[in-house]
Protein backbone atom coordinates (compact mmCIF):
# COMPACT_ATOMS: atom_id res chain seq x y z
CA UNK A 1 0.00 0.00 0.00
CA UNK A 2 1.35 3.58 -0.78
CA UNK A 3 1.70 5.41 2.15
CA UNK A 4 -0.40 8.60 3.25
CA UNK A 5 2.69 10.59 4.03
CA UNK A 6 6.61 9.46 4.21
CA UNK A 7 9.56 11.17 4.47
CA UNK A 8 13.05 10.08 2.49
CA UNK A 9 16.58 11.65 4.16
CA UNK A 10 14.82 14.72 5.71
CA UNK A 11 17.08 17.04 7.03
CA UNK A 12 16.61 20.40 8.84
CA UNK A 13 19.16 22.97 10.28
CA UNK A 14 18.58 26.35 10.65
CA UNK A 15 21.07 29.58 9.77
CA UNK A 16 20.62 32.45 12.02
CA UNK A 17 22.05 35.27 10.21
CA UNK A 18 20.97 37.96 13.15
CA UNK A 19 23.21 35.67 15.74
CA UNK A 20 26.63 35.55 13.22
CA UNK A 21 24.96 32.81 11.23
CA UNK A 22 24.77 30.69 14.02
CA UNK A 23 24.16 27.22 11.77
CA UNK A 24 21.70 24.83 14.01
CA UNK A 25 21.43 21.27 12.57
CA UNK A 26 18.18 20.17 14.06
CA UNK A 27 16.79 16.83 12.12
CA UNK A 28 19.11 14.43 9.86
CA UNK A 29 17.85 11.62 7.69
CA UNK A 30 14.83 11.35 8.96
CA UNK A 31 12.42 8.16 7.24
CA UNK A 32 8.86 8.15 8.33
CA UNK A 33 6.39 6.05 6.71
CA UNK A 34 2.69 6.87 7.72
CA UNK A 35 -0.10 4.56 5.84
CA UNK A 36 -3.93 5.41 6.11
CA UNK A 37 -5.77 4.57 9.23
CA UNK A 38 -2.87 4.32 11.08
CA UNK A 39 -1.81 6.86 14.33
CA UNK A 40 2.18 7.19 14.68
CA UNK A 41 3.24 9.29 17.91
CA UNK A 42 6.48 11.32 17.71
CA UNK A 43 8.75 9.88 20.34
CA UNK A 44 11.60 11.87 22.07
CA UNK A 45 13.37 14.05 24.67
CA UNK A 46 12.16 18.12 24.98
CA UNK A 47 14.27 19.89 21.57
CA UNK A 48 14.89 16.62 20.10
CA UNK A 49 12.92 18.33 16.75
CA UNK A 50 9.46 16.65 17.07
CA UNK A 51 7.38 20.03 16.72
CA UNK A 52 10.11 20.82 13.78
CA UNK A 53 9.67 17.88 11.92
CA UNK A 54 6.05 18.14 12.58
CA UNK A 55 6.09 22.21 10.68
CA UNK A 56 8.22 20.11 7.98
CA UNK A 57 5.71 17.81 7.42
CA UNK A 58 2.88 20.64 7.10
CA UNK A 59 5.34 22.45 4.91
CA UNK A 60 5.36 25.47 6.94
CA UNK A 61 9.55 25.09 7.40
CA UNK A 62 11.47 24.36 4.43
CA UNK A 63 13.98 20.85 4.60
CA UNK A 64 17.64 21.16 3.82
CA UNK A 65 17.37 17.74 2.74
CA UNK A 66 15.24 14.85 1.75
CA UNK A 67 11.82 14.94 0.76
CA UNK A 68 8.16 14.81 1.78
CA UNK A 69 6.07 13.13 0.17
CA UNK A 70 2.09 13.38 0.30
CA UNK A 71 -0.51 11.40 -1.51
CA UNK A 72 -2.19 14.01 -2.99
CA UNK A 73 -5.02 13.26 -5.66
CA UNK A 74 -3.90 9.89 -5.91
CA UNK A 75 -0.50 10.97 -6.79
CA UNK A 76 2.79 12.01 -4.68
CA UNK A 77 3.69 15.80 -3.82
CA UNK A 78 7.01 16.44 -2.63
CA UNK A 79 6.26 20.00 -0.28
CA UNK A 80 9.92 20.40 -0.03
CA UNK A 81 9.73 21.49 -3.33
CA UNK A 82 6.31 21.88 -4.76
CA UNK A 83 5.14 25.03 -5.90
CA UNK A 84 3.43 27.35 -2.83
CA UNK A 85 0.40 26.94 -4.45
CA UNK A 86 0.08 23.16 -4.83
CA UNK A 87 1.07 23.29 -0.91
CA UNK A 88 -2.41 25.67 -0.67
CA UNK A 89 -4.47 23.36 -2.61
CA UNK A 90 -2.69 20.15 -0.39
CA UNK A 91 -3.62 21.84 2.73
CA UNK A 92 -7.10 22.56 1.32
CA UNK A 93 -7.55 18.85 0.60
CA UNK A 94 -5.59 16.58 2.45
CA UNK A 95 -3.55 17.79 4.44
CA UNK A 96 -4.87 18.77 8.26
CA UNK A 97 -2.87 20.70 11.02
CA UNK A 98 -4.22 21.21 14.66
CA UNK A 99 -1.29 23.54 15.82
CA UNK A 100 -0.87 24.30 19.69
CA UNK A 101 -2.07 27.96 19.14
CA UNK A 102 -4.73 29.58 17.26
CA UNK A 103 -4.08 32.30 14.39
CA UNK A 104 -7.14 34.05 12.92
CA UNK A 105 -8.58 36.68 11.56
CA UNK A 106 -9.76 39.28 14.50
CA UNK A 107 -13.45 39.93 14.61
CA UNK A 108 -14.11 36.41 12.75
CA UNK A 109 -17.20 34.44 14.47
CA UNK A 110 -15.60 30.84 16.11
CA UNK A 111 -18.41 28.94 13.94
CA UNK A 112 -17.01 30.67 11.14
CA UNK A 113 -13.98 29.54 11.73
CA UNK A 114 -14.45 26.14 11.86
CA UNK A 115 -16.68 26.03 8.78
CA UNK A 116 -14.50 27.82 6.66
CA UNK A 117 -11.46 25.08 5.58
CA UNK A 118 -15.16 23.06 4.89
CA UNK A 119 -16.77 25.83 2.69
CA UNK A 120 -12.98 26.27 1.19
CA UNK A 121 -13.42 22.30 0.14
CA UNK A 122 -16.79 22.69 -1.68
CA UNK A 123 -18.98 21.70 1.23
CA UNK A 124 -22.33 24.14 1.44
CA UNK A 125 -22.52 26.78 3.86
CA UNK A 126 -25.41 25.76 5.69
CA UNK A 127 -23.95 21.93 5.78
CA UNK A 128 -20.45 23.49 7.00
CA UNK A 129 -22.03 25.51 9.84
CA UNK A 130 -24.32 23.19 11.00
CA UNK A 131 -21.39 20.40 11.40
CA UNK A 132 -19.13 23.11 12.71
CA UNK A 133 -22.00 23.74 15.64
CA UNK A 134 -21.93 19.98 16.05
CA UNK A 135 -18.76 19.57 16.55
CA UNK A 136 -18.08 22.00 18.97
CA UNK A 137 -20.94 21.04 20.98
CA UNK A 138 -19.66 17.50 21.11
CA UNK A 139 -16.39 19.19 22.35
CA UNK A 140 -18.59 20.99 24.80
CA UNK A 141 -17.84 24.55 23.69
CA UNK A 142 -21.30 26.31 25.14
CA UNK A 143 -23.09 27.32 22.38
CA UNK A 144 -23.27 30.93 23.25
CA UNK A 145 -19.69 30.76 22.85
CA UNK A 146 -20.14 30.05 18.94
CA UNK A 147 -20.89 33.40 17.68
CA UNK A 148 -17.96 35.16 19.47
CA UNK A 149 -14.70 35.34 18.08
CA UNK A 150 -12.14 33.62 20.15
CA UNK A 151 -10.00 35.67 20.92
CA UNK A 152 -10.92 36.50 24.80
CA UNK A 153 -11.34 32.64 25.16
CA UNK A 154 -9.44 30.73 27.54
CA UNK A 155 -6.28 28.38 26.18
CA UNK A 156 -8.37 25.15 26.56
CA UNK A 157 -10.99 26.44 24.37
CA UNK A 158 -9.26 28.24 21.44
CA UNK A 159 -7.69 24.54 21.52
CA UNK A 160 -11.19 22.78 21.35
CA UNK A 161 -12.16 25.71 18.33
CA UNK A 162 -8.39 24.62 16.72
CA UNK A 163 -9.28 21.00 17.24
CA UNK A 164 -12.61 21.52 15.74
CA UNK A 165 -11.57 23.48 13.04
CA UNK A 166 -9.02 20.76 12.06
CA UNK A 167 -10.86 17.26 12.52
CA UNK A 168 -14.44 18.84 10.69
CA UNK A 169 -13.13 18.91 6.88
CA UNK A 170 -12.11 15.06 7.42
CA UNK A 171 -8.52 15.43 5.67
CA UNK A 172 -7.07 12.18 4.64
CA UNK A 173 -3.74 13.11 6.74
CA UNK A 174 -4.17 15.15 9.85
CA UNK A 175 -0.71 16.07 12.38
CA UNK A 176 -1.33 16.97 15.88
CA UNK A 177 0.86 18.75 17.82
CA UNK A 178 -0.22 18.33 21.56
CA UNK A 179 -3.81 18.14 20.65
CA UNK A 180 -4.72 18.04 24.23
CA UNK A 181 -2.28 19.92 26.13
CA UNK A 182 -4.48 22.59 27.38
CA UNK A 183 -7.77 19.88 27.88
CA UNK A 184 -9.43 18.53 31.23
CA UNK A 185 -9.99 14.49 31.13
CA UNK A 186 -13.63 14.58 29.80
CA UNK A 187 -12.51 16.77 27.24
CA UNK A 188 -9.21 14.74 26.64
CA UNK A 189 -11.92 11.54 26.10
CA UNK A 190 -13.31 13.51 23.74
CA UNK A 191 -10.44 14.31 21.72
CA UNK A 192 -9.17 10.41 22.06
CA UNK A 193 -12.49 9.40 20.21
CA UNK A 194 -12.34 11.89 17.90
CA UNK A 195 -9.00 10.64 16.70
CA UNK A 196 -9.78 7.00 16.82
CA UNK A 197 -13.17 7.51 14.49
CA UNK A 198 -10.67 9.55 12.16
CA UNK A 199 -8.33 6.50 12.03
CA UNK A 200 -11.33 4.04 11.61
CA UNK A 201 -12.23 6.34 8.51
CA UNK A 202 -8.56 5.80 7.05
CA UNK A 203 -6.97 8.67 8.35
CA UNK A 204 -3.43 8.67 8.47
CA UNK A 205 -2.26 10.53 12.05
CA UNK A 206 1.07 11.92 13.17
CA UNK A 207 1.25 13.60 16.51
CA UNK A 208 3.05 14.39 19.12
CA UNK A 209 1.30 13.30 22.59
CA UNK A 210 2.78 14.24 25.88
CA UNK A 211 -0.06 12.70 27.93
CA UNK A 212 0.97 8.87 28.02
CA UNK A 213 -2.58 8.30 28.59
CA UNK A 214 -3.92 10.00 25.30
CA UNK A 215 -0.41 8.38 23.78
CA UNK A 216 -1.63 4.90 24.67
CA UNK A 217 -4.86 5.54 23.43
CA UNK A 218 -4.72 6.47 19.85
CA UNK A 219 -1.16 5.62 18.74
CA UNK A 220 -0.52 2.37 16.75
CA UNK A 221 3.66 2.75 16.68
CA UNK A 222 5.87 5.34 18.13
CA UNK A 223 8.99 6.98 15.66
CA UNK A 224 11.77 8.15 17.38
CA UNK A 225 13.12 11.27 17.11
CA UNK A 226 16.69 11.92 18.29
CA UNK A 227 18.52 14.86 19.27
CA UNK A 228 20.82 15.92 16.31
CA UNK A 229 24.35 14.92 17.21
CA UNK A 230 25.88 18.16 16.46
CA UNK A 231 22.87 20.20 18.61
CA UNK A 232 23.86 21.30 21.44
CA UNK B 1 -3.39 24.83 -10.93
CA UNK B 2 -4.54 27.94 -12.91
CA UNK B 3 -2.81 29.95 -15.13
CA UNK B 4 -1.53 33.36 -13.65
CA UNK B 5 -3.45 36.60 -14.52
CA UNK B 6 -0.49 38.63 -14.60
CA UNK B 7 2.61 37.89 -15.35
CA UNK B 8 5.85 40.19 -15.12
CA UNK B 9 9.26 39.50 -15.62
CA UNK B 10 12.69 41.55 -15.58
CA UNK B 11 10.97 44.56 -13.68
CA UNK B 12 13.85 47.76 -13.90
CA UNK B 13 13.48 51.35 -12.97
CA UNK B 14 15.77 53.73 -11.81
CA UNK B 15 15.10 57.18 -10.44
CA UNK B 16 18.56 58.99 -11.15
CA UNK B 17 21.30 56.90 -9.86
CA UNK B 18 18.93 54.96 -7.37
CA UNK B 19 17.60 51.80 -8.50
CA UNK B 20 13.88 51.46 -7.30
CA UNK B 21 13.52 47.76 -9.16
CA UNK B 22 15.82 45.42 -10.39
CA UNK B 23 15.26 42.54 -11.84
CA UNK B 24 12.28 41.79 -10.29
CA UNK B 25 9.28 39.12 -11.55
CA UNK B 26 6.05 38.37 -10.18
CA UNK B 27 2.90 36.50 -11.37
CA UNK B 28 -0.66 36.28 -9.50
CA UNK B 29 -2.89 33.21 -10.52
CA UNK B 30 -6.85 34.00 -9.95
CA UNK B 31 -7.94 33.78 -6.37
CA UNK B 32 -4.35 34.63 -5.01
CA UNK B 33 -3.82 36.31 -2.01
CA UNK B 34 -0.17 37.75 -2.91
CA UNK B 35 1.38 40.20 -0.46
CA UNK B 36 4.36 42.13 -1.04
CA UNK B 37 6.10 43.19 2.62
CA UNK B 38 9.45 45.31 2.69
CA UNK B 39 10.60 48.68 4.79
CA UNK B 40 9.96 52.01 3.44
CA UNK B 41 12.12 53.00 -0.17
CA UNK B 42 12.28 48.84 -0.66
CA UNK B 43 10.56 49.37 -4.23
CA UNK B 44 6.70 47.94 -3.12
CA UNK B 45 4.43 50.98 -4.42
CA UNK B 46 6.74 51.45 -7.03
CA UNK B 47 6.38 47.95 -8.03
CA UNK B 48 2.41 48.30 -7.51
CA UNK B 49 2.44 51.16 -9.95
CA UNK B 50 4.59 49.27 -12.46
CA UNK B 51 2.27 46.44 -12.50
CA UNK B 52 -0.69 47.99 -12.88
CA UNK B 53 0.73 50.61 -15.86
CA UNK B 54 0.60 53.59 -13.61
CA UNK B 55 4.74 54.18 -14.61
CA UNK B 56 6.59 52.94 -17.31
CA UNK B 57 9.61 50.20 -16.47
CA UNK B 58 13.42 51.06 -18.07
CA UNK B 59 13.14 47.33 -18.74
CA UNK B 60 11.01 44.41 -18.20
CA UNK B 61 7.49 43.45 -19.37
CA UNK B 62 3.99 42.92 -17.76
CA UNK B 63 1.82 40.89 -18.40
CA UNK B 64 -2.55 40.64 -18.17
CA UNK B 65 -3.85 37.66 -19.77
CA UNK B 66 -0.56 37.25 -22.28
CA UNK B 67 -0.90 41.28 -23.17
CA UNK B 68 1.98 43.51 -22.50
CA UNK B 69 0.52 46.08 -20.15
CA UNK B 70 2.70 48.62 -21.44
CA UNK B 71 2.32 48.18 -24.98
CA UNK B 72 -1.16 48.65 -24.55
CA UNK B 73 -3.01 52.49 -25.59
CA UNK B 74 -3.99 54.90 -22.48
CA UNK B 75 -7.64 53.81 -23.18
CA UNK B 76 -7.25 50.68 -23.26
CA UNK B 77 -5.51 50.86 -19.73
CA UNK B 78 -8.02 52.68 -18.75
CA UNK B 79 -10.59 50.80 -19.45
CA UNK B 80 -8.72 47.70 -18.11
CA UNK B 81 -8.32 49.76 -14.84
CA UNK B 82 -12.35 50.45 -15.12
CA UNK B 83 -13.44 46.81 -14.84
CA UNK B 84 -11.14 44.03 -14.49
CA UNK B 85 -8.70 46.46 -12.29
CA UNK B 86 -9.34 47.70 -8.86
CA UNK B 87 -6.86 49.86 -7.35
CA UNK B 88 -6.83 50.64 -3.42
CA UNK B 89 -4.51 53.99 -3.18
CA UNK B 90 -2.87 54.61 0.19
CA UNK B 91 -4.35 57.46 1.08
CA UNK B 92 -8.43 57.65 0.21
CA UNK B 93 -7.84 60.87 -1.33
CA UNK B 94 -6.56 59.59 -4.41
CA UNK B 95 -9.58 56.99 -5.04
CA UNK B 96 -12.35 58.92 -4.35
CA UNK B 97 -14.65 62.20 -5.40
CA UNK B 98 -14.72 63.87 -2.92
CA UNK B 99 -17.44 66.11 -4.40
CA UNK B 100 -19.45 63.52 -4.75
CA UNK B 101 -21.41 61.56 -2.24
CA UNK B 102 -20.68 58.48 -0.47
CA UNK B 103 -23.65 56.33 -2.88
CA UNK B 104 -22.39 58.57 -6.03
CA UNK B 105 -18.59 57.27 -5.25
CA UNK B 106 -19.64 53.56 -5.70
CA UNK B 107 -22.72 53.69 -8.19
CA UNK B 108 -20.27 56.18 -10.68
CA UNK B 109 -17.89 53.27 -10.84
CA UNK B 110 -21.00 50.84 -11.92
CA UNK B 111 -21.99 53.42 -14.39
CA UNK B 112 -18.96 53.05 -16.06
CA UNK B 113 -19.46 49.90 -16.79
CA UNK B 114 -22.69 50.25 -18.33
CA UNK B 115 -25.25 50.32 -15.22
CA UNK B 116 -28.30 52.62 -15.61
CA UNK B 117 -31.01 51.66 -13.88
CA UNK B 118 -30.95 54.56 -10.81
CA UNK B 119 -32.64 52.23 -8.65
CA UNK B 120 -30.41 49.10 -9.22
CA UNK B 121 -27.59 51.00 -8.74
CA UNK B 122 -28.68 52.75 -5.12
CA UNK B 123 -29.42 49.15 -4.19
CA UNK B 124 -26.07 47.55 -4.88
CA UNK B 125 -24.54 51.21 -3.37
CA UNK B 126 -26.08 50.83 -0.32
CA UNK B 127 -25.31 46.82 0.02
CA UNK B 128 -21.27 47.51 -0.83
CA UNK B 129 -21.80 50.58 2.05
CA UNK B 130 -23.13 48.00 4.28
CA UNK B 131 -20.19 45.25 3.55
CA UNK B 132 -18.02 47.64 4.44
CA UNK B 133 -20.05 49.05 8.20
CA UNK B 134 -20.74 52.52 6.35
CA UNK B 135 -24.38 53.45 7.54
CA UNK B 136 -26.60 54.06 5.27
CA UNK B 137 -27.95 56.81 6.54
CA UNK B 138 -24.90 58.10 5.25
CA UNK B 139 -25.11 57.26 1.96
CA UNK B 140 -25.75 61.13 0.64
CA UNK B 141 -23.07 62.30 2.87
CA UNK B 142 -20.08 63.62 1.06
CA UNK B 143 -16.49 61.69 1.82
CA UNK B 144 -15.17 64.60 3.09
CA UNK B 145 -17.20 64.22 5.83
CA UNK B 146 -15.68 61.08 6.38
CA UNK B 147 -13.08 60.36 9.17
CA UNK B 148 -9.75 58.15 6.88
CA UNK B 149 -11.08 55.11 8.01
CA UNK B 150 -14.44 55.33 6.51
CA UNK B 151 -13.12 56.88 3.48
CA UNK B 152 -10.92 53.92 2.92
CA UNK B 153 -13.72 51.91 3.67
CA UNK B 154 -15.22 53.81 1.14
CA UNK B 155 -12.62 53.88 -1.62
CA UNK B 156 -12.21 49.69 -1.14
CA UNK B 157 -16.79 50.04 -1.83
CA UNK B 158 -15.60 51.72 -4.52
CA UNK B 159 -13.80 49.52 -5.97
CA UNK B 160 -14.93 46.54 -5.39
CA UNK B 161 -18.64 47.07 -6.70
CA UNK B 162 -17.83 46.21 -10.38
CA UNK B 163 -16.32 42.64 -9.38
CA UNK B 164 -12.74 42.94 -10.48
CA UNK B 165 -10.77 40.27 -11.14
CA UNK B 166 -7.59 41.87 -9.93
CA UNK B 167 -7.17 44.40 -7.20
CA UNK B 168 -4.10 46.14 -6.18
CA UNK B 169 -4.21 47.39 -2.74
CA UNK B 170 -1.48 49.85 -1.54
CA UNK B 171 -1.09 49.70 2.38
CA UNK B 172 -5.11 49.54 2.41
CA UNK B 173 -4.76 49.19 6.41
CA UNK B 174 -2.33 51.83 7.13
CA UNK B 175 -4.00 54.35 8.84
CA UNK B 176 -6.81 52.49 9.95
CA UNK B 177 -8.20 51.49 13.59
CA UNK B 178 -7.53 47.96 14.80
CA UNK B 179 -11.11 46.98 14.86
CA UNK B 180 -11.43 48.48 11.17
CA UNK B 181 -8.43 46.85 9.93
CA UNK B 182 -9.56 43.14 10.84
CA UNK B 183 -13.08 43.99 9.71
CA UNK B 184 -11.19 45.04 6.08
CA UNK B 185 -8.63 42.21 6.18
CA UNK B 186 -11.92 39.65 6.90
CA UNK B 187 -13.55 41.54 3.98
CA UNK B 188 -10.78 41.16 1.90
CA UNK B 189 -10.30 37.45 2.66
CA UNK B 190 -13.81 36.28 1.83
CA UNK B 191 -13.98 38.08 -1.14
CA UNK B 192 -10.78 36.34 -2.68
CA UNK B 193 -12.52 33.32 -1.52
CA UNK B 194 -16.03 33.71 -2.65
CA UNK B 195 -15.75 35.45 -5.80
CA UNK B 196 -12.51 34.62 -6.78
CA UNK B 197 -10.64 37.55 -6.84
CA UNK B 198 -6.82 37.92 -6.71
CA UNK B 199 -5.86 40.49 -4.76
CA UNK B 200 -2.50 41.85 -4.89
CA UNK B 201 -1.11 43.86 -1.61
CA UNK B 202 1.69 45.70 -0.57
CA UNK B 203 2.18 46.37 3.11
CA UNK B 204 4.40 46.56 5.78
CA UNK B 205 2.00 45.23 8.37
CA UNK B 206 4.06 41.46 8.56
CA UNK B 207 0.84 40.51 10.70
CA UNK B 208 -1.72 41.33 8.55
CA UNK B 209 0.32 39.66 5.48
CA UNK B 210 0.46 36.54 7.44
CA UNK B 211 -3.19 36.48 7.93
CA UNK B 212 -4.22 37.39 4.47
CA UNK B 213 -1.72 36.36 1.65
CA UNK B 214 -1.10 32.90 -0.32
CA UNK B 215 2.14 33.91 -0.45
CA UNK B 216 4.43 36.63 0.23
CA UNK B 217 7.51 38.53 -1.76
CA UNK B 218 9.79 40.17 0.62
CA UNK B 219 11.73 43.27 -0.98
CA UNK B 220 14.67 45.34 0.29
CA UNK B 221 16.14 48.13 -2.28
CA UNK B 222 14.51 47.15 -5.21
CA UNK B 223 15.08 43.35 -5.36
CA UNK B 224 12.89 40.39 -4.56
CA UNK B 225 15.23 38.74 -1.68
CA UNK B 226 12.57 36.13 -0.44
CA UNK B 227 9.22 34.56 -1.80
CA UNK B 228 7.42 32.08 -1.25
CA UNK B 229 4.31 30.04 1.09
CA UNK B 230 3.26 33.28 3.70
CA UNK B 231 3.75 30.68 6.55
CA UNK B 232 7.00 29.06 5.44
CA UNK B 233 8.41 32.68 4.66
CA UNK B 234 7.33 34.35 8.08
CA UNK B 235 8.08 31.24 10.01
CA UNK B 236 11.35 29.59 8.45
CA UNK B 237 12.80 32.78 7.00
CA UNK B 238 16.17 32.14 4.87
CA UNK B 239 17.70 35.74 4.07
CA UNK B 240 19.00 37.62 6.38
CA UNK B 241 17.36 40.45 5.87
CA UNK B 242 13.40 38.43 6.26
CA UNK B 243 15.11 37.19 9.36
CA UNK B 244 15.00 40.72 10.66
CA UNK B 245 12.25 42.08 9.33
CA UNK B 246 10.61 39.07 10.98
CA UNK B 247 11.96 39.18 14.38
CA UNK B 248 11.53 43.15 14.42
CA UNK B 249 7.59 42.37 15.02
CA UNK B 250 5.51 43.12 17.74
CA UNK B 251 3.45 40.72 19.02
CA UNK B 252 -0.16 42.16 20.42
Amino acid sequence: MTPALRTEGLSKAFTLHLQGGTHIPVLGGVDLVVHAGECVALWGPSGAGKSTLMRCLYGNYGAGAGRIVLRHRGEDLDLVTADPRAVIEARRETLGYVSQFLRVIPRVATRDIVAEPMIARGVPKEEALARATALLNRLNLPERLHSLPPATFSGGEQQRVNLARGFAPGYPVLLLDEPTASLDAANRAIVISLINEAKAQGTAIVGIFHDAEVREAVADRLFDVLPHQDAA
Amino acid sequence: MTKPLLTAEGLTLRFGAIPALLDVAIDVSEGEVVAIVGESGSGKTTLLRVLSGMMTPDAGTVRWLGEEVHAMGEAARRRLMRTEWGFVHQNPRDGLRLNVSAGGNVGERLMAVGARHYGNIRTEALSWLAKVEIDAARIDDLPRTFSGGMQQRLQIARTLVTHPRLVFMDEPTGGLDVSVQARLLDLIRSLSRELGLSVLIVTHDIAAARLLADRILVMRRGRVVEQGLTDRVLDDPQHPYTQLLVSSVLAA
